[in-house]
């Protein structure tokens, strides 16, 4: 005999959107159920975010530690390489893993959200199967929220698997690539390939379209091509990969490049991040009758679906991908169940490419603003005239903070940072942005000195006429 | 720079005094030549008064609803030259020093010193609107270092995120809320204004209806005023009584329909109100206590041999009275003309005094919203007025059958004082004979 469940809210995947989501209908007192298939946590802290953070950390470490070799970086001197421990590296990082997964479980518990691991399977909007260890379970709810996440996408006609991996798998290779190409020079494939580089590997960077991080404007991008041409990584831009051929132990990259000369790139490992897909198959969403916009769930601005109580979060309703929206999200449409008035309206999210250096974008970019026809005045500061930088070896690497504001009311519009350690000045950026903050706000709060947010107070100062430091 | 004190022009033939109706200024404005500063209201008529030279506002005299008399300060204003006027500059505290100081005596000018904290707080929501969508970078000088506009109309409002929490729960649509902040950023002490001032509660999905505590308060200027108090005088003065009678049209509107059809290339079409003209014009010579005004100050009847009738129409601004003059003398299409014609000038504001003046009977018709029964209120000093009511088809027994008929109720008011209630019926009945045998209306 199957055990039923009859919840009030059924949370489909334990990622980032789908465990907040579940916590918060915990904490609000709604009787809630979570399913997840694998670990909890999502991409995000069991495949994504967490242990990509872990190994550009290590990647980090380790590159410091091979400059002082020899002629040694401010007075340091290593008289031997340091010696990169793959499987040491790895299990460091899945303590990490694990401490956050149970971190999360236990959150979870003591929400009151009960945990079913196993596959759903919808056979209608509000009613599903879960494939348990034990035997199956059939859910039935008042309120489903769908917080599947994404997938990455493979190269067309070539599956993941052995030499042409995903960034899930880069994330746990036995063994250090000696030559890696990267297919796709976003943020995914970019701060791995960076990573790879920092560890010791020959890395080749391909990009069909004619800059790297090509959502951002050239002066934010510069800096890490400047990066990437210092460390000897090769850099193909508006290059197409024209195929994809695994042999025994090897793999060749055709790419047609920007000059039309195809070159081929032979490497022991593939990096595909061409981009990432919303996971929308195979729990029974046809059965569901929820309307999509392309490949994405359909929702509102309070993440409804077009079936009642049927509620979609996080990668699955679209861009951006990315853990703090899908968190957000998630929070949300448990208050809005909870009988709260919620909508979704953020100014800006938020995001970092953990690149190097880091670059930081929040609110309106100026390519966005030339294509709107927004007039903007802007305060560039560069962190060569920034104290806290000089002394972390930063600011050499042609980073800045830059503000957009409205020429008329000073109403900042949008800020963006390139340099080391930038994303943690991402949090006074968002919240700068939804306080609705003008440039004389950002100029009137006094800074810490020396720090690098003070690049964030110059580059205010200098967008009003008057910075102090240049 | 000097001063130019611009008096109140005489607006119209003996005008003593007139009341403000809306400022188009406010102080602190430039203003060019010829551009609209102030609508006053005299008896009758709205009047646009325009700046007579270019300058910047410095003062208003008198705030909306207020009367002003001919001759006296309208508007300061600061113009280049010497102006008009010498006065020194110590008496004047103009000259906006900050960003905020245009919306203070925006705020403060036309809601004259007397009003109360209370009623501050319960400002309307549209005035408030209207303060915080004003341009005030306009109004601030070039030096000036730090210049905040307001909100651009149709940009997405700004506020924090706890602020847009607070209206998300509340059901408050944010872009409704003016922000006093930088940038028209909206505070939490905005939020509590709009609500104070009784700010749209909108109803969002899922959540309850909230009680709405707002209160409006409007001021009761111009026509509206002058309609207020006619009213009551007519209430005041008049012991009223109303006196419904039924009238079969079903002859006379195929008699309409019949003429209608006949003219249809020829004349415009009629409608019903001429037939009933003609029937007071035909009825009244044998109720000659009816088309009459009663001057109850010197205690005189004044009965009039020519009928002329006033026609209650409804305008934007509120209802007014044109008059046909000598109905007597007008057929059916020169009736229905003359209707138009002062429909139209009414509705336009341009009616001329004679045209609102001197008629000894009305008629009132909401046409479609007639109704079953009306009392009308009669248009002092005439002791009589004639409501019509909603023609449709009713069941009316004929000869001991029951059978379908065009039915209309008249419901008409007396001056009791001077009409009888004997007298008033058979008036009634009158013309419901009239009305109801049409050919008699052009026997002679």
């Amino acid at each position: 005999m199957a055990k039923t469940l009859t919840p009030k809210v059924l949370v489909i995947g334990g990622g980032p959107g789908g465990y907040v989501a579940a916590i918060r209908a915990g904490q609000l007192g709604l009787d809630c159920v979570l399913v997840e298939s694998d670990r909890l946590g999502g991409t995000c802290l069991i495949r994504g975010c967490i242990p990509s953070k872990a190994v550009i950390h290590a990647a980090g470490k380790f590159e410091a530690m091979a400059h002082s070799v020899g002629k040694g970086s401010c007075g340091i001197r290593l008289k031997e390489a340091p010696v990169l421990d793959m499987a040491e590296m790895l299990r460091w990082k899945e303590t990490i893993v694990d401490k956050m997964n149970r971190g999360v479980a236990g959150l979870l518990g003591k929400a009151t959200v009960q945990v079913i691991t196993g596959r759903a399977e919808f056979s209608d909007g509000k009613t599903c199967e879960v494939q348990t260890a034990s035997g199956p379970v059939t859910i039935k709810t008042e309120h489903v929220i769908l917080a599947t996440g994404s997938i990455a996408l493979p190269f067309p006609g070539v599956p993941f698997g052995g030499s042409v991996i995903s960034s899930s798998e880069a994330l746990s290779l036995e063994r250090l690539p000696e030559r890696l190409v990267v297919i796709g020079a976003g943020y995914i494939g970019l701060e791995l390939g960076i990573a790879y580089r920092k560890f010791g590997s020959k890395v080749t960077v391909i990009e069909a379209r004619e800059q790297i991080l090509p959502l951002y404007d050239k002066e934010l991008v510069r800096p890490v091509e400047r990066w990437l041409e210092r460390a000897d990584v090769t850099v193909h831009v508006g290059a197409k990969v024209t195929a994809l051929r695994e042999s025994a132990n090897e793999c060749t990259v055709s790419v047609q490049t920007r000059d039309d000369a195809p070159i081929n790139v032979s490497a022991d490992t593939v990096l595909v991040t061409i981009g990432r897909k919303p996971a929308t198959e195979g729990w029974g969403l046809e059965n569901m009758a929820v309307d999509m916009r392309g490949p994405y769930i359909n929702v509102d601005d309070q993440c409804r679906t077009s079936m009642r109580d049927v509620w979609a979060i996080g990668d699955v309703v679209g861009e951006p991908m990315l853990a703090h929206k899908a968190s957000a999200q998630g929070a949300m449409v448990a208050e809005i169940i909870a009988g709260h008035r919620r909508r979704f309206d953020p100014v800006a999210i938020p995001a970092v490419c953990f690149t190097e250096p880091e670059i930081v974008t929040v609110g309106l970019l100026p390519l966005e603003a030339a294509r709107q026809g927004i007039e903007t005045v802007s305060g560039v500061f560069p962190f060569a005239a920034n104290g806290r930088a000089l002394t972390m070896e930063a600011a050499d690497v042609g980073g800045f903070v830059r503000v957009l504001a409205r020429p008329d009311n000073h109403r900042v519009l949008g800020i963006q940072a390139v340099g080391l350690l930038v994303s943690e000045l991402s949090g006074e950026f968002a919240h700068a942005l939804e306080m609705g903050a003008v440039l004389e706000d950002i100029a009137g709060t006094i800074h810490q000195h020396p720090t690098l947010s003070e690049a964030f107070h110059e580059a205010a100062l200098r967008a009003l006429g008057h910075a102090i430091h240049i | 720079m000097g001063r130019y004190v611009f008096k109140l022009p005489d607006v119209g033939e003996g005008t003593a005094e007139a009341e403000i109706s809306a400022w188009h200024v406010v102080v602190g404005d430039r203003v060019e030549e010829d551009q609209p500063l102030v609508d006053v209201t005299t008896d009758k008529a709205i009047v646009e008064i325009s700046a007579p030279v270019s300058g910047t506002v410095i003062s208003l005299h008198g705030a909306a609803g207020e009367m002003v008399a001919v001759g006296a300060d309208l508007v300061v204003l600061e113009v280049e030259g010497n102006g008009d006027t010498k006065v020194s500059k110590t008496q004047f505290t103009h000259a906006p020093s900050s960003a905020a100081a245009p919306h203070q005596q925006l705020s403060s000018a036309p809601e004259a010193s007397a009003e109360t904290a209370a009623a501050q707080a319960v400002r309307l929501p549209t005035a408030r609107l209207a303060a915080a969508e004003a341009p005030a970078l306009r109004r601030v000088a070039a030096n000036e270092p730090a210049a905040f506009s307001t909100r651009t109309p149709g940009e997405k409002s700004v506020a924090a995120p706890a602020v847009r929490r607070r209206a998300q729960e509340l059901g408050v649509a944010l872009q409704f809320v003016p922000g006093s902040g930088p940038g028209g950023r909206i505070t939490h002490a905005d939020l509590d204004a709009f609500l104070a001032g009784g700010g749209q509660v909108s109803r969002l999905v899922g959540g309850a209806a909230l009680p709405k505590q707002g209160i409006e308060e409007h001021k009761v200027i111009g026509i509206r005023r002058k309609i207020a108090e006619r009213m009551q005088e007519a209430k005041r003065r008049i012991p009223h009584f109303s006196y419904i009678e039924e009238v079969d049209v079903t002859t006379l509107e195929a008699l309409r329909l019949h003429v209608n059809t006949k003219y249809a290339q020829q004349r415009p079409k009629l409608t019903l109100l001429p037939f009933l003209m003609r029937a007071l014009v035909s009825a009244l010579p044998a109720h000659p206590e009816i088309n009459a005004r009663f001057d109850d100050d010197n205690g005189v009847i004044r009965r009039h041999e020519g009928v002329h009738i006033g026609i209650a129409t409804q305008t934007p601004n509120g209802l007014v009275v044109p008059v046909v003059r000598h109905a007597e003398t007008r057929d059916l299409w020169e009736c229905a003309s003359e209707v138009a014609r002062l429909a139209n000038a009414a509705r336009d504001g341009k009616a001329a005094r004679e045209d609102l003046a001197g008629s000894t009977i009305t008629i009132t018709s909401l046409g479609a919203l007639g109704g079953v029964a009306t009392t009308p209120v009669i248009n002092y000093p005439e002791v009589a007025i004639v409501g019509v009511n909603k023609l449709l088809e009713r069941p009316v027994v004929r000869d001991g059958q029951i059978v379908v008929r065009k039915m209309m109720n008249l419901s008409c008011s007396f001056d009791h004082r001077v009409v009888d209630g004997w007298n008033a019926a058979e008036f009634v009945q009158a013309l419901k004979n009239f009305l109801e045998q049409p050919a008699t209306l052009f026997i002679d």
